[in-house]
């Protein structure tokens, strides 16, 4: 016979008021294996704890039921306490007569509040005899993480964990390091060069001893969970060995071919062996095999006979190497929508149309004017300039129903960089409205417009063509409700932010949720903006959505504090709620290998003494089981259950009701 | 016959009500319902499990066996489930398990499947006031009482 301890709490008045907490008491005294009870005014308060493990002790309880608020509120405190009594966590229940019974019956004569008061505590206790002691599961955890993506968010969370003592493995997709952000001439609101901050760290990254990156790689395989991941990783053929390159640059002089350079967002030739751009991390080569005539026909070969340590191998192929780490950092970035969605903007039949990320090139010093602004056609210096906002973002019906984000402010920082450069100019902005929340934000649009001249016109543009030389943009200017017709030498297209290409690829591959537009869920939007729902894979930068540089890196800082906390230790213990497969009686049908959220499901082979496979079962990997219990469901045989919600518990309490 | 005897108890007849909630969005909408301290009819027992994937369609069953009038469940918005998918399979299971619950002869009104996010307290009142406002007009429900000890 069970020795079960029922604990009703009075809560003040809280409960008191609408349920009579000593009738509840004593009717519960009446059910078979219950020995104690009684009914307190504070449970939780320290004396309430300090009475509760006296009894428990002095009665010798195996079980205890508290009667009182929410589980969600104070389940492991009254664990914690039965713990420390010398019981098993797991033999304690919380019946909810508070949140679900006293707060919502306001009878005063407290007769409905006690009769579902006494219901509800007498099912728990009908479930309590059926639970089982428990413990925690302790998983190992191998104190190594992998970084996706070498933006400014993975930088940052790589070098953070780095710091921490830790080793990280960066993948970037491009041959350096960067991301978007080395792409940008200076950064609002504070104008300083991106690249000049933007090198340091990435140097940094590539000198700290903790961080092993890999460019030209993608990572093809995740498998595991948290704390043991195993990952796959595709390095791709470089057609340059790494280990002897010194990064001279000789064979990029000396190559005779080019090719579109996707840096310089084409705008610009690059030669076939590159580096994307100057500053490249690492600063070694790569062959674009694809416009490479000796790779393609065996012609040329003149970056091989230049090569002094002789690292070119025009036969290198591809190698997937694998690496164990414990926890993952998702830092994939955005790309820009395609322009040629947008024909009445002219984006592709019109050279002097470009977008914003291609002006960024044009104003960096070290993009393909050597940062003057002279505009792709004839290379004149355009002196009137259209930049027209929202294209894409906040457009249901062509684009995305969501606001980019940093347009606002980038075109603001456009049209001063636009004036510094060319004194005579005139800028000229089509908006919708001027989004410019943030530190310092507000004040410098109200720059761009006061002290560097840029016109500001609230209305959408209707059509853009090109005559005699000019490119004409038709638009409202609602404020003073008239037809805008602009004779512009170059038109910038702030174009939405969207998810990058293969996100939702990325996404199946880690077990990560996304959204319609493929941009990656948080496990909760406001109180866990880093975590994602599969444990150990965190997030940080835009592959969340769009965001400024200050939030990208406060994210990959954030997601790196969270990769330390997790190593820290070198065991976890987590919830032992879990599924579990009566081997017995598991006819391998994989009902629940299809049904499970987590592929947490795992076919287990059972062999003879010769080796010979004889039967297959399920198998739950604990680290990967979350305890949803749809596995449970799905059971033809009713092989599985789970842990702390069986269905002798669930059926237990309802054969109580 | 059966008309007839429900009617007659229809007057001071209190009904039960089992509901099968989720933990993580109808329970802590339950909740939400008494940190606002609103009020709904006392007659629903909750059940908390960890999502309505869990629930085996047997779990009615078995409640209506034992004396329960309506069944409840809820959970969370479909693509808000805490374990991603879980309420599509309840969902799915519902659907199928709905036409032989009909088949078996228990009145469709008595069984009631929602959504009830962690803040939809007031949506949580008036699913549970409606329900035993339904089931108080139909009476008890005593075809399936007690049918394993017959």
């Amino acid at each position: 016979m069970p020795r079960i301890g029922v604990f009703v709490c009075q809560c003040g008045t809280n409960i008191a008021s609408t349920v009579d907490t000593k009738k509840v008491a004593e009717e519960m005294a009446k059910i078979p294996g219950v020995v104690y009870t009684g009914d307190y005014k504070f449970m939780c308060s320290a004396p309430g704890q300090d009475n509760l493990k006296e009894i428990v002790k002095e009665h010798k309880l195996d079980g205890v039921i508290v009667s009182a608020c929410s589980p969600h509120m104070h389940e492991k405190t009254f664990r914690k306490a039965c713990e420390a009594a010398g019981l098993n966590p797991y033999k304690c229940e919380i019946t909810n007569i508070r949140e679900q019974c006293s707060w919502v019956h306001h009878d005063p004569t407290k007769t409905a509040g006690t009769a579902k008061s006494i219901d509800l505590t007498r099912m728990t206790i009908e479930r309590l005899k059926k639970n089982k002691s428990l413990s925690k599961i302790k998983i190992p955890i191998k104190k190594k993480a992998l970084v996706i993506g070498g933006g400014i968010a993975g930088i940052q969370a790589a070098l953070d964990i780095a710091e921490g003592g830790r080793q990280v493995i960066l993948v970037e997709r491009e041959p350096s390091i960067g991301g978007n952000m080395a792409k940008l001439s200076e950064t609002f609101p504070t104008m300083d060069c991106s690249q000049c901050i933007m090198t340091p760290k990435m140097v940094e990254a590539s000198l700290n001893e903790n961080i092993k990156i890999l460019t030209w790689s993608e990572v093809e395989k995740v498998d595991g969970y948290i704390g043991n991941f195993t990952v796959q990783i595709r390095k791709k053929a470089r057609y340059v060995n790494e280990d002897l390159c010194n990064g001279c640059g000789l064979c990029i002089e000396k190559c005779p071919f080019k090719a579109t350079s996707e840096f310089e967002m084409g705008m610009s030739q690059r030669k076939v062996i590159y580096t994307p751009f100057p500053q490249a991390v690492p600063n070694i080569p790569v062959i674009d095999a694809a416009n490479c005539p000796k790779i393609q026909k065996d012609k040329c070969g003149a970056c091989a006979i230049v090569c002094g340590p002789k690292c070119i191998d025009f036969k290198q192929q591809d190698t997937v190497i694998t690496e164990d780490v414990g926890a993952i950092i998702v830092a994939t970035g955005y790309q820009l929508m395609p322009n040629e969605r947008f024909g009445e903007y002219g984006y592709g039949k019109i050279k002097d149309v470009i977008s914003g990320l291609q002006f960024e090139r044009l104003a960096s010093a070290s993009g393909p004017t050597g940062g003057e602004i002279r505009r792709p056609s004839d290379g004149k210096t355009p002196k009137n300039v259209v930049f027209i906002q929202c294209v894409g973002s906040r457009d249901e019906k062509k684009g995305v129903s969501y606001c980019s984000k940093i347009c606002c402010m980038y075109t603001a920082k456009h049209t001063m960089l636009y004036k510094h450069k060319v004194h005579d100019g005139q800028s000229y902005v089509f908006y919708m409205d001027i989004r410019a929340g943030g530190k310092r934000y507000e004040e410098f649009v109200r720059r761009a417009i006061e002290h560097d001249g840029a016109m500001y016109l609230r209305g959408r543009v209707s059509r853009v063509y090109e005559k005699d030389g000019k490119v004409i943009v038709q638009g409202a200017d609602t404020l003073s409700g008239n037809q805008v017709e602009i004779e512009a030498d170059m038109v910038v297209l702030a174009t939405a932010i969207v998810s990058k290409e293969g996100a939702d690829t990325m996404a199946q591959k880690l077990g990560i949720g996304y959204d319609k537009y493929k941009f990656y869920n948080e496990y909760h939007p406001k109180l866990k903006p880093v975590e994602t729902v599969t444990a150990g894979i965190y997030l940080a930068g835009t592959c969340v959505g769009p965001m400024d540089i200050p939030d990208s890196v406060s994210m990959g800082s954030a997601a790196a504090s969270k990769v330390l906390a997790l190593f820290s230790n070198d065991q976890m213990a987590r919830e032992t709620i879990t599924a579990n497969v009566n081997r017995v009686t598991c006819n391998a049908c994989w009902d629940c290998l299809v049904a499970c959220p987590y592929t947490a499901i795992e076919k287990e082979e059972v062999k003879n003494r010769q080796g010979a496979v004889i039967r297959m079962l399920a198998r739950v990997n604990e680290g990967v089981c979350q305890g949803c219990g749809v596995c449970v469901a799905v059971c033809r045989s009713k092989s599985i259950d789970l842990r702390g919600y069986t269905d002798e518990q669930v059926y237990a309490a309802i054969n109580a009701f | 016959m059966v008309g007839h005897i429900q009617h007659t108890q229809t007057d001071s007849f209190e009904p039960k009500i089992v509901a099968f909630v989720c933990n993580w969005c109808t329970y802590a909408g339950a909740d939400l319902a008494g940190t606002s301290r609103m009020e709904y009819k006392p007659h629903v027992r909750i059940i908390k499990l960890p999502c309505t994937g869990r629930i085996d369609p047997l779990f009615i069953i078995k409640a209506f066996e034992k004396g329960a009038d309506g069944v409840l469940v809820s959970g969370c918005h479909p693509g808000d489930c805490h374990y991603t998918t879980g309420n599509y399979h309840a969902r799915r299971r519902w659907i199928a398990f709905k036409s032989l619950l009909e088949f078996t002869g228990i009145d469709m009104k008595r069984l009631h499947f929602s959504w009830v996010s962690a803040s939809e307290a007031i949506k949580w009142v008036d699913l549970v006031n409606n329900i035993t406002d339904e089931v108080k007009k139909l009476g008890p429900f005593v075809e399936y009482k007690g049918l394993c000890e017959r």
